[in-house]
Order: structure tokens, then sequence, then C-alpha cells
């Protein structure tokens, strides 16, 4: 009886020291860890997916709460101006979270361009998705675009052989596509609150 | 007690992974280039020091039974913060060795170590011994990165180092290079050290 006390004793202790000097060490990175993840993951795609934008879209960026969720928006400006945004969504696909970057045109109401930020797909198979074949074809279309569920938008073909990714990649359009009225309106909100 | 002899152990007579043949997976999978094998063999080294001197400074205080989950707690500890670490400093490598980082909790040389060594001995010569394992580790690593980046890249820790006619034999990099580099590497380390007295 004595043996088992002691075992549990210190196996837990062991845990809960461990455990501790985890958390704080997590703490300690994370501010770091999200920089360098702004400036190695989601910043380069950021200017793929905003080209044109003359601003530093890293620097530009806001954090906004829609829902309770906290969500970052990257703001693409032409001579000062801001007529673009773009944020992270995630959808299903095949072998987990697809984490896709979409960018917006405020003027035109048009997508300007589609990044996959991270995915876990089959190599070279549902990794397609990533290429710029399949890419490029949501760049142009429009924000009201009908996106049903479990279905990509009549305008783009899904990858043949990578039918979940690709459905993965238009389940997070759709999010970004419900979000968008949301993300514009905080924007607003923000433009104005600077101004007065 | 000879505490020299304890650090050089790992440099050649012990030397993983061409004398345990232990830690065979990452040694596989990290060596495509030199730079990425001595990233690995620097996160052993202190994953395996640090975890060496705590499972000896514990080792009168852990329970028998309860010992191999102690030491992979331990162990995992140290794999968490140096996944932090290079996550928050040297992303490129981060990326680069990918799933191998967190791997490291199941390397079985580290788990070896604090098993049949750290968990007999005094603190210094366990930190000592995971040193040497560590730093025969990379230096294994690094010489056979740095041989699969010559012959299958032309360069070396990134440098084009081949004259400009040289056409890099891809096959070194791609996995059965890496099997071929390290029995070839193991051949000639059995041929040089003589016939094994098994």
């Amino acid at each position: 009886m004595r043996e088992i006390i002691r075992m549990i004793v210190v196996l837990t202790v062991i845990s809960t020291v461990c455990g501790l000097v985890l958390s704080g060490y997590r703490r300690l990175t994370a501010e770091r860890i999200e920089q360098q993840v702004l400036m190695n993951v989601q910043g380069p795609r950021v200017e793929v997916v905003l080209q044109g934008a003359d601003n530093d879209l890293i620097a530009d960026r806001k954090k906004i709460q829609i829902n309770g969720k906290d969500l970052l928006v990257f703001i693409g400006k032409k001579k000062g101006g801001p007529y673009a945004v773009a944020y992270e969504t995630v959808g299903k696909g095949f072998g987990g979270d697809i984490k896709v970057m979409v960018g917006y045109d405020l003027d035109l109401n048009t997508l300007t361009g589609v990044q996959i930020i991270s995915h876990k797909e089959t190599p070279g198979v549902g990794s397609r998705v990533e290429g710029r074949q399949f890419t490029r074809r949501f760049r142009g279309l429009h924000v009201n675009t009908d996106v049903p569920p479990n279905q990509c938008p009549e305008e783009i073909d899904a990858i043949s052989g990578a039918t979940y990714s690709s459905l993965g990649v238009c389940e997070a359009l759709r999010k970004s596509l419900a979000l968008l009225p949301k993300v514009k309106k905080r924007l607003q909100a923000f433009e104005d609150g600077s101004r007065s | 007690m000879n505490l020299t002899k304890e650090f050089t152990k790992g440099l050649w007579k012990e030397l993983p992974p061409f004398r345990l043949v232990l830690g065979l997976c990452p040694v596989l999978a990290v060596t495509k280039s030199a730079e990425t094998g001595l990233g690995m063999g620097l996160a052993v080294i202190f994953v395996l020091t640090c975890s060496n001197v705590l499972v000896s400074s514990l080792r009168n205080l852990i329970p028998r039974k309860v010992r191999i989950a102690s030491y992979i707690v331990i162990i995992a500890s140290f794999v968490v913060i140096v996944e932090l670490t290079t996550q928050a400093f040297f992303y490129g490598i981060y990326e680069r060795l990918g799933i191998f980082i967190p791997l490291i909790v199941v390397n079985c040389i580290i788990l070896g170590r604090a098993e049949a060594f750290a968990s007999r001995n005094k603190i210094i010569p366990s930190a000592l011994d995971g040193l040497g394992i560590g730093v025969g580790f990379t230096m294994s690593l690094t010489v056979l990165g740095a041989i699969r980046e010559i012959l299958g890249n032309g360069t070396l820790f990134g440098a084009d180092i081949m004259w400009a006619s040289f056409r890099p034999f891809t096959f070194m990099v791609e996995a059965p290079g890496a099997f071929v580099s390290l029995g070839i590497l193991l051949g000639l380390m059995n041929a040089l050290s003589g016939p094994s007295r098994a």
C-alpha cells in the first residue's frame, strides 16, 4: 500500500512540475512564435493574395472580434486608402483542417485571391489544392457567389482525385464569404473611430 | 571513476547510430542536408543532457515500477521546450525538421541512456554521458547529411562546393539514399575497427 501511494505521489509531482514549467515557457514564447508564424507563414501568403497593395501588410493588420472569436484581418491599401482585406478561415479536408487565406477587393466586390496556409492532405494527391493551378481559379469570383454546403461554386472545378480536399477549401471559402459583411462593418467602425 | 571516458565513449566506442545502432528513424529522415542533421543533433544534445541530469538527480526518488513513465514525462518536457524554442527563434529549421522534433520523445537513444546510465550513476558522469552520446549523434548526423547533400545536391550547408559540370545524384537525398549511405558508413566503420568480438 505504501509503495502504491509513493508511486502515485512521485508521478503526480513530476507531471505537475513539468506541466507548470511548460505552460510558463509557452507563455514566454507565445508572442515570438506568433510573430514568426506571421513573418514566415501568413505574411508571404497574404502578399500573394493581396498583390498590388503598396502598404506593409503585416504592420497594417488588425485583430477584430467576431462572434466572440478573434480574427486577424490584413488590410491592403493603395495610395493610403484601404481597398482590400484578407483573412483566414478553416475547412475540413480529407486529412484534417485546411486553413485558407481569402482576399477581397472591396471596391470591385471580387476575390483577389486564395492561398492555402496549412493543410494535412495526402502529399501529391490532396496537396495539389495548394498549387497555383487550383488556387488561381478563385481569383475574380464575385463576393455574392453562391457556395452551397458541401459543394464548390459552379465556377470552380474540384481537382479530380482530390474531391474532399477541394471541398475543404470551398467550405473555408463559404465561411469566409459569410464573415465578410461583419468584417466590413467592423472595419468601417475602426475607420470612423480613427477619423473622429 | 574516469570522467573523460564517460564523455569520449560516445564519440567512437558507443557512437550512436553506428555503434549502438539506435535512433535510426531521425538518422534516416533528417539527414537530407548537413544543416538539418546538425540542427537535429543539437536538439538531441540538449534533451539528452538535460534528461540525463534530471533522471540522475531523481534516481533515488523515483520508484522502480513507475520509472519509465517518469522518464518519459521528463524527456517529453525537454522536447517541448526544444520545440517551442526552435519555433520561436529558428523557424526555418523548425519547418524543415517538422514532426521529427516532437518525435525526439520516442528516440530510443534518450530513453536508453536514461535507463541504462543516468538511473544508475551520479549527476556529473550522467551529464558527461549525455553530452558525449549527443555530440556523437550530432557528428554522425552532420557527416551523413553532408555526404548526402554533397552528392545529392552538390552543396554543403547550402553553399555550392562542387565543380560546375557536376550533376547532382538526386537519389542520395531521397529515402533510399539514406539507407545506402548509412549502410556504407556502417560498413566502413566496422572495417576500420577490425573484426567484431561478437
